[in-house]
């Protein structure tokens, strides 16, 4: 692989996502829903193109009489496999839903607990 | 078919876009970018704009009944009705971030390899120099700066290095996956429909000079350089990268009898009466009121005895309905095509009869894509506002 296809220089990086001019349009009453839109339909394009950079994969292995696709349309986990993935699901959810967790954290403290920014003018002072 | 058959045909895959000698070098998630965003184009076209016609009729227009005692009137009124559901923002808000991944992705394709491009299109255009006419002193006119043209960043004419022809490689690269293939391979269906048209109505005619006005990277205009070996075309245009990038594509292509030449169509050099064909693709709803009619006033002066002229453009509004026109409208304010609208309202048969041509047949005509067989067909798929594969048509012809 070549350096140029492979490293993106932060310049190229940054002209790649560059704005057009002219004043960017929000159409929810709070532009932040635009934002997190953009955010998540990017993502699904980036999920789209590893699900088919996968199927490549999949379909050069089966060419190459490496793999039949078959097998993993088909594919049981033995135990300890399927333990194994259901640990990862686990852990790949509560990563996800950390924010969910911490916000039960907290009301489950009650609302007792100071924000740092008051604490920083508490120690300024004392 | 062993899968289910699914009831939106999908978008040819991108890695189906016809090659030609400054084609950009794509690697696999280049390629599977495009594919996605593709048939996102389908499934928005296909399965989500008609939800805005349902949120209209179900609650929309009641709830600017309530606020206001009255119906919405027109498409603006339709625009004030609509801009608080949430269903119209959810579309636009997608549609818009759809047209900037759409940029992300042919940028982060093209800039990458810029300098590669820009030696490739020298070394492509060192072949035949003399027809590709850079001029400095021609300058961006305002509706080409004022904003970036459709949320292309930099538009046509954003030059990065010297010789620059990513601007042109951008466009090239992404209007596969934004017209999902109606425009064929080489996306050249709409000059392809016009050299088909001008064949049937003068079918043993040969014009000696022929002119595309704003004429962009030239992808419509090598198929009237086939159709017409014998003419002389010129493609003018007003951004130099785009030109560049035409110029040398059109080369690698085989079609060697066009000059591309950087000017305003507002204000030709030419002589008078020296061109026996004149058109345009999609070019006009890109200008301004005054240069509108500046550009056909120039098409009338060029005009020879005996030529005619034609333009393309997405349907005019006249007898839609105001629903249509206020969802038509969309890419007018949420996709950086300032002077769409207006166009659209124009009566084309009347402006020209009030610019001159006098004796002419005036004609409106449509014009529909002529594409490979592999590539899918206008009448097959539901139509994007203006990027469906088939166009209204206005010209003239004038007495011998």
């Amino acid at each position: 692989m070549r350096s140029d296809q492979n490293v993106l220089p932060d310049d190229i990086l940054s002209l790649s996502n560059a704005a057009s001019s002219g004043k960017r349009p929000h159409f929810f009453d709070n532009p932040d829903v635009d934002r997190l839109l953009a955010i998540v339909l990017a993502m699904a394009g980036e999920l789209a193109v590893t699900r088919e950079r996968l199927d490549t994969v999949e379909r050069l292995l089966e060419t190459r009489r490496v793999l039949e696709r078959e097998l993993i349309e088909n594919y049981r986990p033995d135990a300890t496999a399927a333990r194994e993935r259901g640990a990862w699901q686990l852990e790949y959810i509560a990563r996800l839903l950390r924010i969910l967790q911490q916000e039960a954290e907290q009301m489950q403290r009650g609302a007792t607990e100071p924000a740092a920014e008051d604490v920083s003018r508490e120690l300024a002072s004392k | 078919m062993s899968v289910k058959e699914a009831a939106v045909a999908c978008a040819p895959p991108w890695t189906d876009v016809g090659q030609h000698g400054l084609s950009a070098e794509a690697r696999h998630d280049d390629a599977a970018r495009f594919n996605f965003l593709a048939n996102l184009n389908k499934h928005m076209s296909a399965r989500v704009v008609g939800g805005n016609a349902i949120a209209y009729e179900s609650r929309a227009r009641e709830a600017y009944r309530r606020r206001t005692g009255h119906d919405p009137l027109d498409r603006r009124e339709i625009r004030d009705a609509m801009q608080g559901d949430p269903y119209y923002q959810m579309w636009s808000s997608l549609r818009r971030s759809a047209m900037e991944m759409r940029q992300q992705a042919g940028r982060s394709l093209v800039l990458r390899q810029a300098e590669k491009l820009s030696e490739r299109a020298q070394a492509l255009s060192a072949v035949s120099p003399g027809t590709l006419r850079l001029d400095p002193s021609v300058e961006i006119p305002r509706y080409q700066s004022a904003v970036d043209n459709h949320c292309m960043p930099g538009s046509y004419f954003a030059e990065y290095i010297e010789g620059d022809v990513s601007a042109a490689a951008n466009y090239d690269s992404g209007m596969f996956a934004t017209t999902t293939g109606l425009f064929g391979r080489y996306l050249d269906g709409a000059g392809a429909g016009v050299a088909r048209w001008l064949k049937a109505l003068r079918p043993d005619w040969q014009p000696r000079r022929i002119l595309d006005l704003g004429a962009g990277l030239g992808h419509n205009t090598v198929p009237l350089g086939r159709a017409y070996p014998e003419a002389e075309i010129f493609a003018v245009d007003v951004a130099a990268p785009m030109l560049r990038y035409g110029h040398a594509r059109a080369l690698s292509l085989g079609a060697s009898n066009i000059v591309f030449q950087q000017a305003n169509a507002e204000r030709l050099f030419f002589e008078n009466q020296s061109f026996d064909f004149i058109y345009s693709t999609m070019f006009l709803h890109e200008t301004s009121y005054s240069a509108l009619r500046n550009i056909l006033r120039e098409a009338d002066r060029l005009l020879a005895p005996g030529g005619l002229h034609i333009h393309l453009e997405q349907p005019p509004y006249h007898g839609m309905s105001e629903f249509e026109k206020f969802l038509r409208d969309w890419d007018c304010y949420n996709n950086n095509e300032p002077f769409w609208t207006t166009v659209h309202d124009t009566h084309m048969p009347t402006l020209l009869k009030e610019l001159g041509f006098q004796g002419d047949r005036v004609f409106e005509t449509e014009i529909h894509a002529l594409v490979e067989t592999a590539m899918p067909k206008v009448a097959e798929a539901v139509e994007d506002f203006g990027r469906g594969g088939m166009w209204y048509a206005f010209g003239s012809e004038r007495a011998a």
